[in-house]
């Protein structure tokens, strides 16, 4: 797999919100606006290129037997700085991602990127992996977010759209919006890799980086 | 701080600020484990006792030994390290004492690291100042909406499971946009806690 590949794939191959389905709670709950959904993908970006880098160059370190705690602690300290950094800088994306900005440390994809490929491959390579996964991720977030924003809001970017102001469908920027909107999503990734017929192996990609998987059924059922 | 304080932090937790429905917390066991009843069950119970377990170390932790020092930005790492740690220690515990409690819940309990509904909890206590007491409320009324939400959603999955909508909607987008019916359902709970006790 060549160099561009690791960055391209995790645009729309291996998108982890669309395909992965990892990282569903800040996807949902951050996409009621375009410019914070924007932010919360290059924080996420952010942590994930610092902790892909950190786990890759530590990867012969760590005990194998205590490598999640480890990765946990990397993460949350990258956390913490994109925090300290947002909070600094631009105040009211900190208030409009809330809880969700410390909350980075449990997102899925974060920890999964680190357990199925940083810990497994060399400092470039998962540098670019990362960019890659974050960029799917933003832009995930972007798409969502311009959906809900235009259709429930009548607004863009808080810019007026003429002819969609005032007429919004406001349930689409409350919670049951973001579930139909997200759930309209993968239904068209589907259709999509179906009439493509992709071959990436979804199920197992998803499951590997995902903690839950030992309970939500999925492995029993594939062995 | 008096009781009634205290049950309308506990009624709007559950009903109407759910943390899976209304907050988009903890979704990934949410869609995950809620196949069954068995299991969204076990999940569930194990959700709540780690959520005021961890409410009951990470408050005092921060008000005792984080403010006063003016180490308040290490909250993130102190908070996911407890969790995790607890979550270990809740583990060893159980199998040692209570065999029957373990055979149980020991399966979801090291997914409780990374639900990102009980370190969200423990964030929010904080932000939100609430007491000690007030703290462990809400911790106890975010698992029990947890709670809630999981076991309904089992009933409906199960019905989904069954049905056959469009192709591309199979799996994971028809579960999605039943959970939005659901969530929309939980709208008419606003403005319950209101007329209650207002």
């Amino acid at each position: 797999m060549g160099k561009l590949s690791e960055l391209t794939k995790g645009l729309i191959k291996e998108n982890p919100v669309l395909v992965l389905v990892l990282g569903t709670c800040p996807t949902l709950a951050i996409s009621t606006q375009a410019s914070s959904a924007i932010g919360m993908g290059l924080a996420a970006t952010a942590v994930l290129l610092g902790s892909n880098v950190a786990i890759s160059l530590l990867r012969n370190v760590i005990p194998d037997k205590v490598r999640i705690p480890c990765f946990i602690v990397l993460i949350a300290g990258f956390v913490t700085v994109v925090q300290m950094i947002v909070e600094a800088y631009s105040y009211t994306l900190f208030q409009a991602l809330g809880i969700y900005l410390p909350l980075i440390v449990v997102n899925c994809i974060i920890l999964g990127r680190a357990e199925m490929f940083a810990s497994k491959n060399g400092v470039a390579a998962s540098a670019l992996d990362a960019v890659g996964m974050g960029l799917g991720f933003t832009l995930t977030l972007f798409v969502m977010a311009t959906i809900r924003e235009a259709l429930g809001n009548g607004t863009w970017m808080g810019m007026e759209i003429p002819g969609l102001s005032g007429n919004g469908v406001s349930v689409l920027t409350m919670a049951p919006g973001g579930f139909i909107v997200f759930g309209c999503m993968i239904a068209l990734v589907n259709q999509i890799k179906k009439k493509g017929g992709a071959a990436v192996d979804t199920e197992n990609a998803g499951c590997a980086g995902c903690p839950s998987a030992t309970a939500c059924g999925k492995q029993e059922a594939r062995s | 701080m008096d009781f009634r304080a205290l049950i309308i932090i506990l009624l709007s937790a559950v009903l109407v600020n759910n943390y899976v429905l209304r907050q988009f917390l903890g979704i990934c066991p949410f869609l995950g484990v809620s196949k069954e009843l068995g299991s969204a069950t076990g999940m569930s119970i194990a959700v709540i006792f780690v959520m005021l377990m961890a409410t009951a170390v990470t408050w005092p932790l921060q008000m005792y030994l984080l403010v006063p020092n003016g180490l308040g930005y290490l909250q993130t790492i102190v908070f996911i390290l407890v969790i995790a740690a607890l979550v270990q220690l809740v583990e060893i515990a159980l199998k040692k004492y209570i065999p029957a409690l373990y055979s149980a819940l020991g399966v979801y309990l090291p997914l409780i690291t990374t639900n990102c509904a009980v370190l969200g909890v423990t964030i929010a206590n904080i932000n939100k100042e609430y007491g000690f007491a007030e703290s462990l409320v809400n911790a106890f009324g975010s698992g029990l909406g947890f709670f809630l939400a999981m076991v309904i959603f089992s009933g409906v999955r199960g019905r989904t499971e069954d049905s056959e909508p469009p192709e591309a909607f199979r799996g994971l987008p028809i579960t999605l946009i039943s959970a939005a019916i659901l969530s929309l359902s939980f709208f008419g709970f606003n403005g319950v806690i209101e007329n209650l006790f207002g």
